[in-house]
Parts: structure tokens; C-alpha cells; sequence
């Protein structure tokens, strides 16, 4: 039995559309207050499986809880926790921002100083206060997007949903918007996020949940991931075949963990999958500016959990 | 109100503060968390509210779209204009002595069910743009995001047949009944007109796109009017088609009308309009909440 403090909890998930198993029996743990990550090219059951989780589809097998909630047999209440920005800006193009967030806050049931001050709050921090009171028809696509997830979050929801947040973004809001995302994170907030691009699974992303046509593939820190399929990868030809046991001999001397080494038929050509070698985590030291970089080595939100970071993030960190 | 209902009589489960006396940081999270999660609500009073919710987000942008809304009125007094000078002296019905009298209320009637068809055209909209899904997430009722458009979409018919009214009376359609009588009539055309914006509904709700909806919405309603008494007595037409005429819905519905504004007797035509629409409107808002429940964005 997973967690029953987990966020969000999913077990053999399956959702068929005829014979299409586009959920093919997804297992997942989102622990509170992270950052978990869905990555997979298109089609690959992201979506769907969000679709799950939020109750916008009922499974055909398996069950998945929010907030230890079923979404299968409780889904109000799921609905109540939840907040979910789809791929496509879910905005009302005629409505200001205020409006907008209004409206959602109202379907929310909250009340209306809450929305009020809620929505002042959300307004300030998604950088949308000079844009408040304009119809949305004129929003740049960074600008919606904000306010889509800014809408997502009027009810302080358990966990965020994010479905592609960056798909469609030209570079630059693309990053803002990840700086976003990273503050949610220390705010407390779990977020779910699907996306296509290693990246951006790579910079968020606590942990990586890799699925391919309905399935996990593979699951784990975005490092973890790096270990088990990347690496560096040598092809080396040489010149003699008695001498191919002294070039694995010194391919060996790379690297401290095992190599593998793929030899041709014709005995002059091998391959060699090598493991990034990674330096000893102990050497990460807090950082003192708590600044909201994440640890490039462990990978962690450096200032939140106390986690460490490396001397020359330290360095970098006091310079800046 | 009853207190499953009402999100605002929940009961804050919090634990007692500790011997310390300090409120931990955790602890006042969890009292903010559960301040602002409501428990999720079926109740009546809760689908109301939501309905209207979702009402206003489609008449605060009516005034915004003054396009849509100038043309979408353009449209009945185009209607009430050509029929009446065109048709208007070619045309003798018995038992009236003025086409008008009898052509008008036709075409209120045609109006205000031709205004149905933004129902689905705005139901495809937010299904395309994906809104239909966040509403779908959110905690509200199932049933207020249909009864929100088609309500919102009755107001806005109203707004239209004001307007058409007043260009009917610069012609020179009179009230021959009682002020009461034209209130009578007013409200059973808009009563019929809203329910078939609950047939738009499960079409705005079927077809895959904007431009689907403005063709499937209109198609099936054209011929309506046509196979009616809108127009012309059905005993002008062909014998086989008489029958279709006379019990087509929107006749009884124009009979109805067109009885009440010149002051004749009515018959069974209201009550019977009456009854189509609520049948109409239960048959149709059951099937479309229904689709609407179930059914997803591609």
C-alpha cells in the first residue's frame, strides 16, 4: 500500500478508447509539496492519464486517489482539491483577468472576499496586475497561460495539475514560466506536470515519470533517469583486433562504475556505454543566500528542504 | 438550506493547539487549507447559483461583442421587413383581412426559435477552446454550465424580440387583443424558443467545431417555419404535407400566438404549446446533461 499521505496516488490505471489502451496500467506516487513530472512524447497516455486524475475521465481499471480520495467514486470532492490547467489556455477571451478569476473563484463556492483578496494576490505574482481590468483577446500567449494557472490556484487546490504548461510558448515566456512553476514549489504546492521536452522534466521536475503508449517506462530522479538510459557513448574502431582487450582495458579506467562493451562481429569495432560518474553528494553545502536555485547536483530546491549545494553554486550564488 | 448544502457551515477539523502555546507554521497551513476547501455541493440552491455564475459570464460579454449583437438583431427585423413588404400584399390568407396580422406573429415566432441556434454555437466554442474542460474540474454543478447558456441565450432572445417588436409596430402590426393576451403570447414563444435551445445543446455538445454547430444548429430548424403556419394556411399545401404542418410543434405554437395577439380565441394551442416545451425541455436537458457528463474534448 502506497503512501496515504501522498498526494496523489495512482495503481494499474487503464483507460481504453475502443482498442486503444491509451492508459496501459500506470502505477505513481506523488508525495505533498513536489514537483513530479510526466514526460513523454506525443500520445503517449499524458494527457489521459491527467484526464484520470482529475475526474474529466472515468478509468476502466485501476483506481487513482487525490488527497486520498477516490476520483472514480468521489469525484466532487476530488474536484474540490484539485486544480487542472489544460493544454489549451482555458480562458475567457472577453472577460479582464479580475473577471476571469472571479468567475472561477465563484465555481469554486468560494466566498467573496476571498476571491477578492485571493485574486489580488494571484494577480500580483502572476506579473498580470497592469493587465488586470483588459479583456483577455489581448493577452500575449505567456499572459494567458499565467492566468490559466493563476485561475487554476483561486481555491488553493492540494495539487496543481499542469498539462503541457510550456507547449506553444516562445522561449523567453518559457522561462519565466518555469520560474513560476518553481515558486509554486515553495510555496507548498504538488504539482503534476506532463511534458514533451526532457528539459524542462529535467530543471522542474523532483521526479520523472517516463510513459510511453499508456505505460511507465521508467521512473526516478531526472539524474537516476540519466544513469539508467544516458551516459556518454563511445564507439571506437581499431586499427588491430589482438589489441581490442588493452582498449577495454582502458575504456574501464573512465569510469569507476561498469561499462558496457558491445563488440562487433568483425572484432575492430566496439561500443561502450559509459555511466556519467557523479561527484559525492556529501560535498553539497546549504546555500547561504537561500537563493531558489535548484542544487544542479542533487538536483533538489536548494533553500527549501535544507538540501546542499556545491561550493561552486555557493560561489556563484554570493557573486550574483 | 440544508447543511450538506451549504459549504459555509463546514466544520473546521482542527486539532488543538499544543502545550507550547506557539502555532507552528504547519498548523496554520492546514487551517488555511481547510478555510478555503469547500466540501463539493449537489444541492438545488448550489446548481442556482452556479447557472447563474455561469449566466453572467455570458451576458457580461453581450455588450462586449456589439458586432454579434448588432447583426444578431439586424437579422428578425430583415425578417419582419422583406416578408411584410414583399410577401405583404401577394398574399391573401382566410379569415384574416391584413396578411400582416397574421404574418408577423409567424415571424416572431421563426425569430425566436432561429434565436436558439447561438446555444450551440456557443457550447462548441467552449468545448474547442477546452473551457468546457476546466469547468468540468471544477466543484460545481454538472448541470449549470447548460443551464447557464441556454438561460443566458433566453435573455439575449428577449433583448432581440424587443427590438423586433418595436420595427413590427413601425410597420403596422397592432396588439388587437389585450396587453395581457400579447404578454401571454410573448412568453409562449419564448418559453418554446427556449426549449429548443435544448436540442442546440446536445448539438453544440456532438459536433466537433464551431463552424459544425452554425450549420447543424440552423439545418434542422428550417423547415419548421416552412411546414407551418407561419407563412400561409396550411390548407394551401400539398395534402400530404398537411398533416406535418398542422402538427408541427411550431405551428402550434404560431397558432397560439397569432390567436392572442389579435384578440382570438385560442383553443387548446396553448396549452398544447406549453406542453411541448416542457416535454421538449425535460427529453432534451436530460439527454444533454447527460452527454454533457460524459462526454470529452477529442
Amino acid at each position: 500500500m502506497p503512501d496515504a499521505n501522498a498526494a496523489v496516488v495512482a495503481e494499474g490505471l487503464v483507460k481504453t478508447f475502443g482498442p486503444t489502451r491509451a492508459v496501459d496500467g500506470i502505477d505513481l506516487v506523488v508525495p505533498r509539496g513536489v514537483i513530479y513530472g510526466l514526460l513523454g512524447p506525443n500520445g503517449a497516455g499524458k494527457t489521459t492519464t491527467v484526464r484520470l486524475l482529475t475526474t474529466l475521465l472515468r478509468p476502466d481499471g485501476g483506481r487513482a486517489t487525490v488527497d486520498g480520495i477516490d476520483v472514480a467514486t468521489r469525484p466532487a470532492e476530488v474536484r474540490a482539491r484539485i486544480g487542472l490547467t489544460g493544454q489549451y489556455a482555458a480562458v475567457e477571451e472577453r472577460l479582464t483577468a479580475r473577471e476571469n478569476l472571479n468567475l472561477i473563484g465563484r465555481l469554486y463556492h468560494l466566498g467573496r472576499s476571498e476571491i477578492s483578496a485571493r485574486g489580488t494576490d494571484l494577480l500580483e505574482r502572476f506579473d498580470l496586475v497592469d493587465a488586470a481590468d483588459r479583456v483577455v483577446k489581448g493577452y500575449s500567449g505567456g499572459m494567458r497561460r499565467r492566468l490559466d494557472i493563476a485561475m487554476s490556484l483561486i481555491a488553493r487546490p492540494s495539487v496543481l495539475f499542469l498539462d503541457e504548461p510550456t507547449t506553444g510558448l516562445d522561449p523567453r515566456s518559457r522561462l519565466a514560466m518555469w520560474e513560476l512553476i518553481e515558486e509554486l514549489e515553495h510555496d507548498g504546492t504538488t504539482v503534476l506536470l506532463t511534458t514533451q521536452y526532457l528539459d524542462e522534466a529535467d530543471r522542474l521536475a523532483q521526479k520523472i515519470i517516463v510513459i510511453d503508449t499508456g505505460k511507465v517506462i521508467a521512473n526516478g530522479t531526472s539524474d537516476e533517469l540519466k544513469d539508467q538510459i544516458g551516459g556518454d557513448r563511445l564507439s571506437v574502431t581499431i586499427a588491430r583486433s589482438e589489441n581490442l582487450q588493452s582498449a577495454v582495458d582502458a575504456l574501464r579506467q573512465l569510469t569507476t562504475g561498469d561499462i558496457e562493451v558491445e563488440v562487433d562481429d568483425d572484432g575492430t569495432h566496439l561500443h561502450a556505454a559509459i555511466p556519467i560518474r557523479r561527484p559525492d553528494g556529501a560535498s553539497c553545502s546549504p546555500c547561504p543566500r537561500r537563493c531558489r536555485r535548484r542544487c544542479p547536483q542533487c538536483r533538489g530546491p536548494a533553500a527549501n528542504t535544507g538540501r546542499r549545494v556545491p561550493d561552486t553554486h555557493r560561489q556563484a550564488c554570493s557573486r550574483g | 438550506m440544508t447543511d450538506d448544502t451549504d459549504p459555509h457551515s463546514e466544520r473546521l477539523d482542527i486539532s488543538p493547539i499544543d502545550s507550547s502555546n506557539e502555532i507552528s507554521a504547519a498548523h496554520v497551513r492546514a487551517v488555511a487549507a481547510s478555510i478555503s476547501r469547500r466540501e463539493p455541493t449537489s444541492g438545488l440552491v448550489w446548481a442556482m447559483r452556479d447557472s447563474w455564475t455561469e449566466a453572467t459570464r455570458h451576458l457580461r460579454i453581450v455588450p462586449r461583442n456589439v458586432e454579434l449583437l448588432i447583426f444578431a438583431t439586424l437579422q428578425p427585423v430583415m425578417f419582419v421587413l422583406l416578408f411584410v413588404y414583399v410577401f405583404g400584399g401577394a398574399i391573401e390568407v382566410p379569415g384574416f383581412d391584413n396578411y400582416d396580422q397574421f404574418l408577423i406573429p409567424g415571424i416572431f415566432a421563426q425569430s425566436v426559435v432561429f434565436g436558439s441556434a447561438f446555444t450551440s454555437i456557443g457550447i462548441a466554442e467552449d468545448m474547442q477552446k477546452g473551457y468546457i474542460d476546466r469547468l468540468r474540474s471544477l466543484p460545481m454543478a454538472r448541470s449549470a454550465v447548460l443551464i447557464g447558456r441556454t438561460f443566458s441565450d433566453l435573455l439575449r432572445n428577449i433583448l432581440t424580440f424587443v427590438v423586433m417588436l418595436f420595427v413590427a409596430f413601425l410597420t403596422c402590426f397592432r396588439f388587437e387583443g389585450s396587453l395581457l393576451e400579447a404578454l401571454y403570447a410573448t412568453a409562449l414563444l419564448l418559453g418554446f424558443s427556449y426549449s429548443l435551445s435544448w436540442i442546440q445543446a446536445v448539438i453544440g455538445l456532438g459536433v466537433s467545431s464551431v463552424e459544425a454547430a452554425n450549420s447543424a444548429g440552423f439545418v434542422w430548424m428550417f423547415p419548421l417555419p416552412f411546414v407551418s403556419s407561419a407563412f400561409v394556411d396550411p390548407v394551401q399545401m400539398p395534402g400530404w404535407l398537411q398533416p406535418i404542418a398542422r402538427n408541427n410543434p411550431f405551428t402550434i405554437a404560431t397558432n397560439a400566438c397569432r390567436a392572442l395577439y389579435n384578440g382570438l380565441p385560442v383553443g387548446n394551442d396553448a396549452i398544447l404549446t406549453i406542453a411541448w416545451s416542457i416535454g421538449i425541455t425535460l427529453v432534451f436537458a436530460f439527454v444533454s446533461i447527460r452527454k454533457f457528463s460524459s462526454s470529452t474534448v477529442a
